[in-house]
């Protein structure tokens, strides 16, 4: 046992740390520490940068073209990624569909796809949820039915994130309407998002912001080589990606960077009279974070290095706990941002108002952290819902 | 970063939890709780002869050679069990603070001892006024002769009663508050004006409140530098949030398997109330808090050797704070889960509610150490 840090993984922290200050282009880190989300473009243009570098597959193995990092390496690189703050490395691409082809694809699959997805040449989507399967996903309705060598596709998809930029999108389609049990006739499609018969709708969050979409099937042909894995045994690919998707989604630096951010603005806003900073409950509240941040830390480090050891493999029940607590987190620091900024914190900060008034950061600021407070009530939502990750900690810790 | 005991230490638990699962049933520990002490006298033979008395302390010392690294892990599998003997007081608190401050002649004279199971300690340093102020002493001590005398009282000192020698903070020049002055005494339980007045405390373990008049202490007695007490004190408790929260776990660990079991066979409405959701999301949010406790431990025990002082005092905060939430809420929803049953005498979670209810209040609460951390930041 030994919770420290070794020299090695401090000398990388400071590597990351240092590479990431110096190749941060200067407008996309000044927009993001005002609390804005990054654009597209920012996204493109710094995962390419961290591409060149070797760093944006970041969890994949050297063999197909990521660094080959330890899980705690992982981990280091994202929170500094994070606390930066910089764009967030595209998790369709890099902890979905990468380590997806990885393991269940064909050599042909990962050559074609795994560079590209590497440098963002082609943006990913995920084709999971349904108007009538959310939470349960397995009762999923999209039919693809084999017609010589290809699929023809039909139905629909709900709550699909960025899949107005997508190139690609990754669906979990039903090939067998009549299987004993519903998760066995599940197959998981590579779609091009460009195929006749695909239609993009936004779906406004009540951010303002474009994010979701409902995405559209309909006689979509899709060729035989584009499906990973056997026919009907989609619902195994799609666990293992739900499992490597758990080990990211604490998202802890961005909660210390948010933490940090709103400790910044109280010095600048006032409270009675007296700069907010010198509020004790404001104080206590801070401080109440930092507990929960601490503790949340180390869980994290308690499940990444078990997978490690583990040789990867299924996915710890303790990553519910990462999703949960997590996610908390997550949006309780927004709070904390949105009561902060107080009044400043209702204005929508729009192109108009930018155009209108001379440069006000505290009004940007206050207005991007309700932003962000409203994007992510979807955090306890995602990605299966704080609900469901109780129930599988039920089922899978608790044997009930 | 690693999280696995090793082999040796695997050992070492497997063999506390053989012992502990053979002589420490809830039936046989009302049995040591109505022995005179309190606690069972032939149990702490057998930590003892297991090594367990000497667990922290080098070899040389007649100890088993281990570190804060192994006191969690026993200390973890005490809190399943709710261990009463003075182990705490004696292996952990006393034993820090000689570790730490000792002459060598008092090394030997002591840590022995205590491996062998012939020496208790108590750590008598909080006073009436202090709350968990560390610095607020004002029991004094004054030269007199080729010693100090010492006059003052120390509250709710765990242990205090059935221990041969008390390590007694008193202030040997300064004012009350200042961190210089601050001198730690041995002192012989039987000296002439030590009094003792020991009650039970929540959790059904023993403590005293202890007064001192005119008790003479010769200068060998004297643990560390004189006025430099404060180093060590902090030392100690360090060393006792360290291994109470490990306690702590264990402690979570044994009431959530409680509640996980009566919730299956609890039956109502024809069904075990765990098949119930609203039960089963209560059991998880438990899990949750016991492990994110038991991340909060470990930070407390690998924080111990950390050099950077304000560093340390920092992470010891934050476990501080995250633990005692952690066990609040456990203790709490494992009586409310067990309904009528889990507020009786006769079953064991309240028990179990009751220790982590001290704990607590041991070296500190949550409230204390989150006004630390609200005042530290910038």
């Amino acid at each position: 046992m030994d919770l420290r840090f070794t020299p090695e993984e401090i000398a990388f922290r400071q590597e990351v740390r240092a590479f990431i200050g110096e190749n941060l282009p200067a407008d996309i880190h000044a927009k993001m520490k005002l609390g804005h989300g990054p654009s597209k473009e920012d996204t493109v243009r710094w995962q390419r940068i961290l591409n060149a570098k070797g760093w944006a597959a970041m969890s994949w193995g050297k063999e197909n073209g990521g660094p080959g990092w330890t899980a705690i390496q992982k981990m280091i690189f994202l929170e500094e990624n994070q606390m930066a703050p910089a764009p967030e490395l595209s998790s369709f691409n890099i902890t979905m569909i990468g380590p997806v082809l990885i393991q269940f694809g064909t050599e042909e699959q990962k050559k074609r796809f795994l560079p590209r997805a590497a440098n963002l040449d082609d943006w990913w989507c995920q084709g999971f949820s349904e108007p009538g399967a959310g939470s349960d996903l397995a009762s999923l309705k999209t039919a693809a039915k084999l017609e010589g060598d290809h699929y023809v596709v039909n139905g629909q998809k709900i709550w699909t994130s960025t899949a107005h930029h997508a190139d690609w999108c990754f669906a979990l389609v039903r090939t067998n309407p009549n299987a004993r049990k519903r998760q066995e006739g599940i197959s998981f499609l590579l779609i091009d998002m460009k195929t006749p018969g695909i239609t993009v709708r936004p779906i406004i969050s009540i951010d303002g912001s474009h994010h979701l979409n409902e995405v559209f099937f309909d006689d979509v042909k899709v060729p035989v080589n584009l499906r990973v894995y056997e026919e009907n045994k989609g619902w195994d690919v799609a666990k293992f990606l739900l499992g490597n998707e758990r080990t990211g989604i604490a998202r802890l630096g961005k909660s210390r960077e948010r933490v940090n951010a709103s400790v910044d603005l109280a010095h600048k806003v006032n409270m009675n009279g007296r700069p907010l900073i010198e509020d004790g409950v404001f104080r206590q509240r801070v401080a109440q974070l930092q507990v929960d941040m601490k503790a949340l830390e180390i869980t994290q480090y308690r499940v990444v290095s078990a997978h490690d050891k583990a040789g990867g493999g299924r996915p710890d029940p303790l990553s519910s706990v990462l999703k949960v607590k997590g996610t908390e987190l997550l949006q309780a620091t927004t709070e904390l941002a949105v009561d902060v900024a107080g009044p400043m914190a209702t204005p929508m900060w729009a192109e108009e108002l930018a155009a209108m008034n001379e440069p006000d950061e505290l009004m940007e600021a206050g207005s991007a952290s309700t932003g962000s407070y409203l994007f992510l009530r979807a955090a306890s939502i995602y990605g299966g819902t704080n609900e469901i990750q109780k129930n599988i900690l039920t089922k899978a810790v608790l044997g009930l | 970063m690693d999280f696995d005991p090793s082999d040796d230490q695997r050992l070492l638990v497997e063999s506390v939890t053989r012992l502990l699962a053979d002589n420490y049933g809830f039936a046989q520990r009302k049995t040591y709780l109505a022995q005179p002490e309190g606690y069972s006298t032939a149990m702490w033979s057998k930590f003892a002869e297991l090594g367990l008395l000497g667990l922290p302390f080098p070899e040389a010392y007649g100890g088993f050679g281990g570190g804060a690294q192994e006191v969690m892990l026993v200390m973890q599998a005490f809190g399943r069990v709710l261990v009463l003997e003075p182990f705490l007081a004696t292996v952990v608190l006393g034993g820090t603070a000689i570790q730490t401050a000792g002459s060598d002649a008092q090394k030997q004279a002591l840590l022995p001892a205590i491996a062998e199971g012939a020496l208790k300690l108590a750590f008598a340093h909080g006073e009436r006024q202090a709350r968990y102020d560390l610095t607020d002493v004002v029991t004094s001590a004054k030269r007199s002769g080729a010693g100090w005398m010492l006059d003052g009282s120390k509250t709710v000192v765990s242990q205090g009663e059935a221990a041969d020698k008390s390590i007694v903070s008193a202030r040997t020049s300064g004012d009350r508050y200042d961190e210089d002055g601050i001198t730690l005494f041995l002192v012989d339980a039987k000296s002439q004006g030590v009094a003792r007045r020991g009650y039970l405390t929540r959790d059904e373990t023993r403590a005293a409140d202890v007064s001192l008049s005119n008790v003479f202490v010769a200068d060998g007695d004297v643990l560390g530098e004189v006025g430099k007490g404060l180093a060590i004190i902090e030392k100690v408790v360090e060393a006792g949030i360290a291994a109470t929260s490990a306690e702590m776990v264990g402690a979570m660990e044994a009431m959530n398997e409680m509640t996980l079991e009566y919730s299956k066979t609890r039956v109502q409405f024809g069904q075990p109330i765990g098949s119930y959701q609203v039960v089963q999301h209560r059991l998880a949010d438990m899990f949750m808090a016991q492990e994110q406790g038991r991340s909060m431990a470990m930070l407390a025990t690998m924080s111990a050797e950390n050099a950077d002082d304000a560093e340390r005092r920092h992470d010891f905060a934050l476990a501080k704070v995250g633990i005692g939430q952690a066990g609040r809420y456990v203790s709490q929803s494992a009586v409310q889960m067990h309904g009528g049953i889990g507020m009786t005498e006769e079953y064991a979670v309240g028990h179990y509610f009751r220790r982590c209810m001290v704990i607590e209040r041991l070296f500190g609460d949550p409230a204390y150490y989150l006004q630390r951390l609200a005042n530290e930041i910038v």
